[in-house]
């Protein structure tokens, strides 16, 4: 598989068709990737493909740094596709503006990541050439089953646990550096007039920054899990944007990363939206 | 105005008694004016909210009710105009989905959700308005002030528990 990656994206750099291409080459230790941006043909071989791809490339495709490279090609696995769809329907890339070189997947991480015997997307849904035998979707998984799980716990419980939790924050920025779907210019955080976010790293602020945070991901967050891998702290985010993705899920029928052409659910309403909670 | 009405002077609410701390985020098309109406009328009802008018309840961001929280604040009122009453259209339709999202992670994150208010009060509903406030007050006096979060900054959480990483089950 790997060998027609790198026969492909030496094919796309050679005829100039992209500029660079973003991959996974290995790491520093054993056992890891780091993401590569291969600019010539000769340094294909770089290129690898195997369980240890965590890194949710998209990422690149809104930094300038990468952008400023030309136009690019992505080694993506299903979930990163998604998140393309989303910075697609967003209009922050156009869909013949990038080379998506889809890969199917069975699951990165040893063991296994969460989010991945949870996937049904084991072959992108979107993609220009596709590389591995196609997987067919799971059906019958149950994506919420941990957030249904901690919705039984009583408020004070849960109160407790996220202020245990986001005492732990050291308000790094992590989490938001490595989302592809923060490319805001300026985040709100970074904001000081007014300071709508405390600066600190104390848990009333820290409460703040990650409401925010999370709520900013609402109806987008393709549930990539980088967030939680960058966390220094092991704050478990991915069960807050993935509160919300339920929350979007029942109430608006709206899943991201599936269709590009859907208008965000945040950015859209209906009459008939349900309004229980309004007096 | 509406926090400019008077009610008569209660002898019992010394300067000392705790007296919740209510902040109304309102439209200024519906709400403001059916606040104003109430004013008008000469309702008299409890004068424990602030009110803050913003163009409209699609100006409301959540981050206003953490905030709101963070000054310590023990209840929050949003308010705009009913479905299909926004001046701006759409403003409230938007709003709307906007306030269920977040109200459920609030929620989930713990937090008492009888402190945060959501209603639509139209600028013909002074007697609704006075009622929401009147039912807001007493849901909180009830509830007490909302220490879980205002003791957030004064304790050192950190330093009482060392963390451990564990998830659900921790």
């Amino acid at each position: 598989m790997i060998e027609q990656i790198r026969e492909k994206a030496k094919e796309l750099l050679t005829s100039g068709e992209v500029k660079v291409v973003i991959g996974y080459e290995n790491g520093g230790l054993p056992e890891t990737t780091r993401p590569v941006f291969v600019t010539s043909p000769d340094e294909v071989e770089r290129l690898v493909w195997n369980k240890y791809c965590y890194a949710n490339l998209a990422t690149f495709l809104v930094r300038k740094e990468v952008s400023s490279l030309g136009k690019p090609a992505i080694v993506a696995k299903g979930c990163d596709v998604k998140a393309i769809v989303v910075l697609i329907q967003e209009s922050q890339i156009e869909r013949e503006d990038v080379v998506i070189l889809g890969v199917t997947c069975e699951g990165v991480g040893d063991p296994l990541l969460s989010k991945c015997p949870i996937c049904d997307v084991n072959t992108p849904r979107e993609y220009d050439y596709l590389f591995g035998e196609e997987i067919p979707p799971k059906t019958d998984i149950n994506k919420f089953a941990d957030i249904e799980e901690f919705e039984k716990k009583s408020p004070q419980e849960r109160f407790e646990f996220w202020e245990k939790q986001l005492s732990k924050c050291v308000k790094c920025y992590a989490c938001r550096q490595v989302c592809p779907m923060c490319y805001c210019e300026v985040c709100i955080a970074d904001k000081n007039q007014p300071q709508w976010l405390e600066t600190s790293s104390h848990t009333r602020g820290n409460f703040h920054w990650n409401l925010i945070r999370a709520w900013h991901l609402a109806g987008r967050c393709i549930d990539c899990l980088e967030c939680e891998r960058a966390c220094p702290v092991d704050i478990p985010l991915s069960l807050l944007n993935r509160k919300l993705a339920k929350s979007v899920k029942e109430r608006f029928d709206y899943e991201p990363g599936y269709d590009k052409e859907a208008p965000p659910p945040f950015t859209d309403f209906k009459p008939q939206d349900p309004q229980e909670f309004i007096k | 105005m509406s926090n400019e009405v008077k009610t008569e002077e209660n002898p019992a609410a010394s300067e000392k008694e705790w007296q919740p701390k209510i902040i109304a985020f309102v439209c200024n098309w519906c709400t403001y004016a059916g606040a104003d109406l109430a004013g008008t009328s000469r309702i008299v009802y409890e004068p424990h909210v602030r009110i803050i008018k913003l163009p409209c309840s699609g100006r409301i961001d959540v981050s206003f009710i953490v905030k709101a929280f963070e000054q310590g604040a023990d209840g929050v009122i949003v308010s705009g105009c009913h479905p299909g009453d926004c001046h701006y259209t759409s403003g409230n339709y938007h709003a709307r989905r906007r306030f269920a999202g977040f109200r459920d992670l609030l929620e989930f994150c713990g937090f008492e959700m009888r402190r945060v208010i959501f209603s639509w009060v139209s600028a013909a509903e002074g007697k609704k308005w006075a009622d929401l406030v009147n039912e807001a007050v007493a849901k909180i006096r009830e509830l007490g002030p909302f220490k879980e979060y205002q003791k957030l900054l004064a304790e050192d959480i950190r330093a009482k528990e060392e963390t451990s990483s564990d998830r659900i089950t921790g």
